[in-house]
């Protein structure tokens, strides 16, 4: 049962960061791609009636883990307080920034909204994997599983390390190439002309910096925390993931060279999950490592919620997530192909 | 939330009616919503993050029982209304009138589900049920209908969504009374005010009763300390009187310049003249809430408002049926100058809610100083509290200085709007 929960809270992550991860890399790329005003508009309207739902698949997730593994969120969101903190700023900011561009016609105030709505994405993509970096090499956990992790010690990866040191700015960097590259083909199936060909264009740049960091991401892993290969020689199954990852890779290239965005962007979506899984097969069943001593790691085991609970909660999760992903498949039909600028929009 | 179900009105008197006009109102009063729902969103998402950040010791305590209903307000009431708000808000030329309509209900639906899954939670805190402790110390989850169902959830519920339409109305109603007495835009100016008064009115009377009196009796039977903080009754007395202005004097344990109804406060709660009501002398001091006098001034500004709107709400609601209401300046002064109050009276209601609860953070079962962080300082605490204090305060700006905007262009064709209009012509540009 904890195992399911396990996959059940990993699969809401991957949702959100394929779903959310394509509006952040948008804003990502929001200043390299879109020129003109009207491009800008065209961006903010390719995600304008979906970014919202997207994260509300954080929330979701959130919440999900709260009751299946309720002192992983007590441990960690309070271990993780600035960071978090600041992550819900950039959010606030973010979350203005798309909205309130729009209602002000003045130029000033489109350009003070588009810097926040670029500069806040940018720096969440950074923040996210820079947050993943943490869960992987661990964190100083007590003997009352508790911790507080200062922004940063002296960026070497050590038994008192803070949020940012040196392996979790380069998962940092990652996930802001990554998420960009994603953004950009997202962008490109969505419009047209000029924008379009740019977002390709980037997209292309992108494809080296998301193929090297994967290779430099996976070595620095292995040095970081070389226990991340134990399941893996258990379990010849997982190598799964990074099948996935090496096929998505290559097709994401492929398509991208044969003009086909649709394939590409997928391609994209399916790496993303591929190196989440991946991480997710290497941890399991750790869910937060202690960098202080080993039997103080929050696992599946020691953190789940009690048995009645995680069962009721099969039952209400499965039909919420099943009507949840009906109306995903309803919006995205509505709003499918190039965007158009009609006078109600951004 | 008051305001989905009120949209859902007018798009349901437009497709009656076949009237373009409640149309036009009701895609006014979506931008409105689009932009409440905006900043409901982006600083609803901390609250959900808090219980984990600075609650951690009773996220980890009680996350088996709350995280239930916590995350299913995620998945059954968020992802509904925010899916159907951008169909709503982009899509209304792809969906055509009735499935227009239907976003509109979807939207709604999210929106007062999510009210009922957080009400739950937080009865669950004021009167916890369902539940079993572990070896550990920690709670979890013994009876999912228990935890759903509880009866405090219910009224509260139903309090909570009243005061909610209470406030969308009489803000409907406010704005049509200022396009009325400013003299422009007369035929919405009077739909507003007869679609917020007519709600106003059956809101505030069902705020009252049976909500509100409910609502008491809940608290009369389970938290009986906090009704005595509340009604600022010191000593155990039978026939107790009902306060309606006094101030409490918790150094001598005595109320100051009190009027009084007599033996009222007995036949409100227990239904009968002479029945005992337990002061605060009849419980240990630990026992009681934290700060009485916020507890009694927040319940009194909520009552007195409560009273209030509903004197307003139903002489409107009459002058409107003798069709004399459009012609009453006076009466639409008071309509448009009441506009902030239904926001002072659910602000006050929530303080009385959670002020009432102390000492407790789950009534009878963790006190408060016993839930927080503790590998979180407090001087980090205190950053972070400046760093949301100055976001929200530009928040609030923005906020006003939006809806103002929407205010002074009304619920006009877009079209007809100057700088839509200029953005229009920058696309025809575009595709050139």
């Amino acid at each position: 049962m904890e195992t399911l929960w396990f996959v059940l809270v990993g699969f809401m992550i991957v949702g959100y960061v394929v779903l959310d991860g394509f509006d952040l890399g948008a804003g990502a790329v929001y200043f390299i791609a879109a020129k003109t005003d009207v491009q800008r508009r065209m961006i903010l309207n390719a995600i304008g009636p979906v970014w919202d739902g997207n994260e509300v698949w954080l929330l979701a997730a959130g919440g999900t883990l709260y009751f299946a593994f309720p002192m992983l969120y007590a441990s960690s969101f309070s271990g993780f307080y600035l960071p978090l903190m600041m992550v819900l700023w950039l959010l606030i900011l973010r979350g203005i920034g798309i909205e309130l561009r729009s209602h002000g016609e003045n130029p000033m105030w489109r350009a003070f909204f588009d810097v926040v709505f670029g500069g806040s994405s940018t720096l969440l993509a950074i923040f996210f994997g820079a947050a993943l970096g943490n869960v992987i090499r661990g964190v100083p956990l007590n003997g009352e599983h508790y911790f507080f992790e200062p922004l940063w010690t002296d960026f070497t990866v050590s038994s008192n390390p803070g949020i940012l040191d040196w392996y979790t700015v380069l998962t940092g960097l990652m996930a802001l190439a990554t998420l960009a590259s994603h953004g950009a083909l997202y962008v490109a199936t969505k419009t047209e002309g000029d924008l379009m060909s740019r977002a390709r264009h980037i997209a292309s740049m992108l494809w080296w910096a998301v193929a090297a960091l994967t290779i430099i991401g996976l070595a620095a892993t292995l040095k970081v925390r070389p226990q991340v290969l134990d399941n893996y020689r258990n379990n010849f199954a997982g190598l799964l993931f990074p099948l996935l990852v090496a096929g998505s890779l290559l097709g994401m290239r492929l398509f991208r060279a044969k003009q086909n965005d649709k394939a590409a962007f997928i391609c994209s979506c399916l790496y993303i999950a591929g190196m989440l899984g991946g991480v997710a097969y290497a941890m399991y069943p750790v869910l937060l490592p202690a960098t202080t001593d080993p039997a103080y790691a929050i696992t599946v085991y020691n953190a789940a919620a009690a048995s009645y609970g995680l069962k009721v909660g099969i039952v209400w999760w499965s039909i919420g997530m099943a009507i949840a992903v009906s109306y995903f498949i309803f919006v995205y039909k509505t709003f499918k192909g190039k965007v158009t600028l009609e006078g109600e929009s951004h | 939330m008051g305001l989905a179900l009120l949209i859902v009105v007018l798009k349901t008197i437009a497709i009656r009616k076949n009237d373009e006009r409640y149309n036009n109102a009701a895609r006014f009063w979506a931008r409105i919503f689009g932009v409440n729902f905006i900043f409901g969103v982006i600083t609803g998402i901390p609250m959900e993050f808090q219980f984990g950040t600075n609650w951690a010791r009773f996220s980890k305590y009680a996350g088996g029982v709350i995280g239930h209903t916590l995350a299913m307000e995620g998945i059954f009431a968020f992802f509904l209304e925010s899916a159907f708000l951008g169909l709503f808000l982009f899509g209304e030329k792809r969906l055509g009138r009735r499935g227009h309509w239907f976003a509109s209900f979807m939207v709604f639906l999210g929106s007062w589900l999510s009210g009922y899954l957080i009400v739950a939670t937080d009865a669950w805190m004021q009167r916890p049920g369902g539940y079993a402790v572990a070896d550990d110390g920690t709670v979890y989850l013994s009876s999912f209908w228990a935890l759903l169902l509880n009866e405090w959830a219910f009224w509260q519920y139903l309090h909570t969504m009243s005061g909610a339409v209470i406030t969308g109305a009489f803000v409907m109603a406010a704005l049509g009374a200022f396009y009325l007495l400013s003299n422009k835009l007369i035929e919405y100016g009077q739909i507003f005010v007869r679609v917020g008064v007519i709600c106003a009115a059956i809101a505030s009377v069902f705020q009252l009763f049976p909500s509100g009196d409910r609502q008491g009796k809940m608290i009369a039977f389970n938290q009986p300390v906090t009704l005595a903080a509340m009604e600022g009754l010191f000593k155990t007395e039978p026939g107790a009187a009902l306060v309606i202005i006094g101030q409490p004097n918790t150094a001598e344990q005595k109320l100051d310049n009190p009027i009084t109804v007599p033996y009222m406060l007995s036949v409100l709660t227990y239904r009968r003249w002479e029945a005992e009501v337990k002061g605060l002398d009849s419980f240990p001091r630990d026992q009681w809430p934290d700060n009485i006098p916020l507890l009694y001034y927040s319940y009194h500004i909520m009552v007195g408002l409560g009273t209030i709107f509903i004197a307003i709400a139903v002489i409107a609601a009459l002058w409107l049926w003798r069709g004399r209401l459009f012609q009453s300046r006076w009466l639409l002064w008071i309509l448009m100058l009441t506009v902030p109050f239904p926001y002072i009276a659910n602000t006050a209601g929530w303080v009385t809610a959670e002020i009432g609860r102390q000492p407790w953070l789950v009534y009878g079962l963790m006190r408060t100083h016993e839930g927080f962080s503790p590998t979180v300082s407090s001087g980090n605490v205190l950053f972070t509290l400046l760093g949301f204090m100055g976001m929200y305060f530009v928040l609030g700006i923005l906020f006003l200085y939006l809806i103002w905007r929407e205010v002074e262009h009304g619920p006009l064709e877009l079209s007809s709007r100057p700088f839509v209009a200029a953005n229009s012509a920058s696309s025809e540009e575009a595709l050139e």
